[in-house]
Formats: structure tokens, C-alpha cells, sequence
């Protein structure tokens, strides 16, 4: 060891530290949560960690928590430190509500939650959180849907679609090429489940999806719902490789093309 | 006398200090003038007279201070707040005044505040304290059913209300806030009022009334009230009440504001205020 790790508040000679970088890096081990924004709805998708035969799924917490009415929080990392810092947000939450009246912006909470991770980088006696979060929601009388990041590190950042987590690059990867401005209530929880899909292979009942939408709370998806959207995602996608299949089958004898297949364009 | 400037935070020594200093700064004036004018007691028959006037109508200031300050502790008695539990509904109804000492300030001022989806409180006290003890309370309940996702029982709320109110209670500066809690419990379906006031009793109750309003309407309630009652026998109900009020009570409280939980959530019911009722 380099013994730059050992203290939080100690720099590396390069500029690192060190600590921090471990609890991105407990971020990149934990489930994968996407957010993707549509035109007036914003969904969350989890990947949910398949449950052991004795374990009581119907009780066991969710990735995705309520922070207040209008705002909810999915997350990767740590699910021990995720609900403290979701506690903090909560609080926080409440406590604007009674000074001012007036629900928190979800970029306030967002801001909140960063300034909370930034400080525990920089305080003594402490570790970082290993979490980094996803905030989507409403603000008051705006129907505008949010999506926010936060990271370890106290770095937030507002995104139209994103993922974190494992193989959060692949699924971001995938949304990039997916993701439309104005997608309607289906097609954004289509892609969410899709963009899951990419990383989760266990299917439906691997994942978790919670809906927004302007002036309403948390909704989430019911599991029979969910097992039907990826139902119909499959189906498309077999449909497709075997249009793909038989398209390469007629032209391989005509055109030469570029072996491996050409770019998925679904 | 004493007890009620006591109440105001006033000590008899005080008292007795701040007439005294008044007396002094008198003598010391008439001496002053004495001085100036060099005959003592003399031509300052005038003078003295007016300074008598100066110190009666100071005392009178005072006199006239512990009379406002005694409206306003009773400005409590005159809000009304009623509430009825019935078969599987609870009324709370509150007077839509807001009062400051004689004066109204506003004729369509809501005293309730809904704690979460089957509670709502009604709430009559000083103001300010009130609505900042609502809120307070509000907001509470609505932290703990995100932290545990469930939603809190009327009685559950009732004895959290009791608990910071018993706090506050022997704080430095206790709120000064009467409530009443009605809420349907969200798993028996049960209907549940509570009857709270500023010393944090809090008693469970079939039926139950506020301020000067306990006077006219208990007795209506005692009578007429059973537990089995349906909804429009319960706001009929609560009309005898109010045109008793109409009828006896001299405060014109602007009307009332009724609302009602049911295991559907909580709704207003529009009554007509307007209605004249002729005392006998």
C-alpha cells in the first residue's frame, strides 16, 4: 500500500484521495439503477439482487426509496449507507417543507444529498458514502420532470437518461442510442426496462420500476406488468435477430459484408 | 389582579418598584421646580396638577394593558371547534374567524391541517402558536410514514401530539394550543376523536367541543349523540349545535368550516352559514 489510504483527509503526492476513489469503486460493484426522463413522466429502474429461497421479498427493502411526496431516490452501493443518507435527505425534506412552506426542489434535495457526500470526504472519523444516487421527481406547479446524479465525491450532475452502478457504461452506452426527447409514459418505461435488460439476465423478476409523474407520488410498477413489457421486449428482439438472420442469409451472396453482423439499430 | 399580571411575566416587586420610581421622579421634579422658581410650594399648584395627570394616565396604560392582555387569553374561549365520531366517520368543525383581542382579522381562516391521509387536527389557541405547532406536527407524521412506510393511526398521532405538547408544556415558552384529532384508523376502519388541550390531557371521546362553545353544545351532544349515528345524522347534529350557538353565543365567529374523515380521506362538507337563527 502506498499509505496514502490510510487517513481520509490525506492527498495522495498525484492529487488522489484514495478513499473516495474506493467508494466510486463500491458504487461500480453495487446493482444497477437507471433513470430516463420523458416528455411529462420520469422512471426509475433497479436491478434487484435475486433473493435467497428463505428471504422475504415482500418485506425486504426496496432500492428505490421516497424522499418526500413529489421526490424519489434510487441508488447503488452500499445499501447500509444508502439508508442513512436516505434518512438525511428525508429530514431535510421535512424540515424545508416546515420552514418555508413549499415542498423542496428536487435539485435543493439533490444538492443536499451531494453536500452531505462531500462531507463526509473531508471530516475526520468518517468513510465516504459508497453510493452514488439517482433524484427524479417534480418541482411544485412545474411539470417538468428531473433526473439528478450524485456521486461519492459530492459531484451532482442533471442527465435525461443515465445509469449507475455495475455495467452502468454499457446500459448508459445503450441509452445514448436510444434515448428521444418526448417519449410518452410507454416508450420511457419501455426503454428503462429495455436498458435493464442489457445488464439483468435473470428478467422480470430481477427488476424493480417505480413511476413518476406531475402532482402525483411514487408509483410502482406492479410485477405482473413488468413480466409483460419484457415479455413483449423479447419477443421484439427474436423477432428482429431472426429478420437479421434471414436479411444476412439472402445477401452474404451479393454483398460482401463486414463480418460480425451489422449495428443493432432497435 | 396580581394573578393576572403575573401571568403576564410581571413580579409584585416590580410592580411596586416601577410605581415607586414614578412617585420619586415626581418629588424630584417638584423639587426641581422649586428650585427654579425659589418659592417651594408656592405657585406650583398648576404644575403638580398636570404631573398627577401624567402619572394617572400611566397607570391607566397599564390598567388598560392587562385588560387587552386578558381579552386576548380568552380570545382561545371564543374560537369554537366541535367534532363528532359517528359509525364510520368523524366531523371536526371549526369557527372560520380569526380573531386578534376584539377585532377580526379574517373571516375565512381554515384551524385545521391534515396530518396524513385519514387525520385531520382542528386547532384554537394563540395564534401563531397554533399553526406553528400544526405544521410542526404535520410535518412529523409525515416524516415517519416515508421513514417507515406506513401510514400513522389517529391514536398513534393522538399520543405523539400529547407527548410534544407535555414537552413544550414545561419548556420555557410552552404553545399555547387546544386540539381536536379525528381520524379513521386505517386497518379497523374505526373512527377516533380526540379531544387535546394546551395542559396535554388528551382524552378519547365520542363527542367533543373547544373554548365557550363546550358550554352550549355539550349538553346538545349528551343528548342527542349515538355512537351508531350515519353521517347526516351526525352534521344534523352538529347544525343543533351550531344554531344553539347562533341562538346564545355573542361572538359573531363567521361560521364554521366543516370537514370530514372517512376511510376514503378527508373532504369538506359546505354548510350554510347564512342561515339566521332568532335567540327566544
Amino acid at each position: 500500500m502506498s499509505g496514502y489510504d490510510r487517513a481520509l483527509s490525506v492527498f495522495s503526492p498525484d492529487g488522489h484521495v484514495f478513499q473516495v476513489e474506493y467508494a466510486m469503486e463500491a458504487v461500480k460493484r453495487g446493482t444497477c439503477a437507471v433513470g430516463v426522463k420523458g416528455k411529462d413522466i420520469v422512471v426509475l429502474g433497479c436491478e434487484k439482487r435475486s433473493a435467497l429461497k428463505l428471504q422475504d421479498t415482500r418485506i425486504t427493502p426496496s432500492k428505490i426509496a421516497l424522499v418526500d411526496e413529489h421526490a424519489c431516490l434510487a441508488f447503488a452501493g452500499l445499501n447500509a449507507d444508502a439508508r442513512i443518507l436516505i434518512d438525511k435527505a428525508r429530514l431535510e425534506a421535512q424540515s424545508h417543507r416546515l420552514t418555508v412552506e413549499d415542498p423542496a426542489s428536487i435539485e435543493y434535495i439533490t444538492k443536499y444529498i451531494a453536500g452531505v457526500q462531500q462531507r463526509y470526504t473531508q471530516s475526520g472519523g468518517v468513510r465516504p458514502f459508497g453510493i452514488s444516487t439517482l433524484v427524479v421527481g417534480f418541482d411544485k406547479n412545474d411539470s417538468t420532470p428531473r433526473l439528478y446524479q450524485t456521486e461519492p465525491s459530492g459531484i451532482y450532475s442533471a442527465w435525461k437518461a443515465n445509469a449507475i452502478g455495475r455495467s452502468s457504461k454499457t446500459v448508459r452506452e445503450f441509452l445514448e442510442r436510444n434515448h428521444q426527447d418526448d417519449m410518452d409514459r410507454e416508450q420511457t418505461i419501455q426503454l428503462t426496462i429495455k436498458s435493464l435488460l442489457e445488464v439483468v439476465q435473470t428478467g422480470a423478476k430481477n427488476i424493480e420500476v417505480a413511476i413518476m409523474a406531475p402532482g402525483k407520488t411514487l408509483e410502482m410498477l406492479p410485477d405482473d406488468q413488468i413480466e409483460s413489457y419484457v415479455k413483449t421486449i423479447e419477443t421484439e428482439k427474436q423477432e428482429e435477430a431472426a429478420k437479421k438472420k434471414t436479411r444476412a442469409g439472402t445477401t452474404t451472396a451479393a454483398i460482401l459484408t463486414r463480418p460480425g453482423g451489422g449495428e443493432s439499430t432497435d | 389582579m396580581y394573578g393576572v399580571l403575573e401571568r403576564l411575566g410581571l413580579r409584585r416587586s416590580k410592580l411596586q418598584l416601577f410605581f415607586g420610581r414614578k412617585k420619586s421622579a415626581k418629588r424630584r421634579l417638584t423639587q426641581q421646580v422649586a428650585d427654579l422658581t425659589g418659592a417651594p410650594g408656592v405657585k406650583l399648584t398648576a404644575r403638580p396638577s398636570s404631573l398627577n395627570h401624567y402619572s394617572h394616565s400611566s397607570s391607566l396604560i397599564i390598567y388598560l394593558l392587562v385588560f387587552l392582555f386578558s381579552i386576548s387569553c380568552n380570545a382561545t374561549c371564543k374560537e369554537v371547534l366541535l367534532g363528532i365520531a359517528g359509525k364510520d366517520f368523524v366531523i371536526l368543525a371549526a369557527s372560520k374567524a380569526a380573531m386578534r383581542g376584539p377585532t377580526v382579522l379574517k373571516a375565512e381562516d381554515d384551524k385545521t391541517r391534515q396530518l396524513n391521509k385519514h387525520t385531520l387536527m382542528a386547532f384554537s389557541g394563540e395564534s401563531g402558536d397554533t399553526v406553528q405547532f400544526a405544521e410542526y406536527i404535520q410535518a412529523n407524521a409525515a416524516l415517519y410514514s416515508m421513514r417507515n412506510d406506513t401510514e400513522l393511526s389517529p391514536s398513534a398521532v393522538a399520543n405523539f401530539v400529547r407527548g410534544e405538547l407535555a414537552r413544550s408544556l414545561r419548556s420555557r415558552s410552552p404553545y399555547t394550543v387546544n386540539l381536536l384529532l379525528g381520524g379513521i384508523d386505517p386497518v379497523t376502519e374505526k373512527p377516533h376523536l380526540y379531544w387535546v388541550d394546551y395542559l396535554a390531557s388528551l382524552a378519547p371521546l365520542p363527542y367533543a367541543a373547544h373554548g365557550y362553545a363546550q358550554y352550549y353544545c355539550l349538553s346538545i351532544l349528551d343528548k342527542h349523540h349515538h355512537p351508531d349515528c350515519s353521517l347526516e345524522e351526525g352534521l344534523a347534529l352538529l347544525t343543533l349545535c351550531t344554531d344553539e350557538l347562533k341562538r346564545r353565543l355573542p361572538i359573531d365567529y363567521k361560521g364554521m368550516l366543516v370537514k370530514v374523515v372517512t376511510k376514503d380521506g378527508v373532504r369538506e362538507i359546505p354548510v350554510d352559514n347564512d342561515k339566521v337563527v332568532r335567540s327566544a
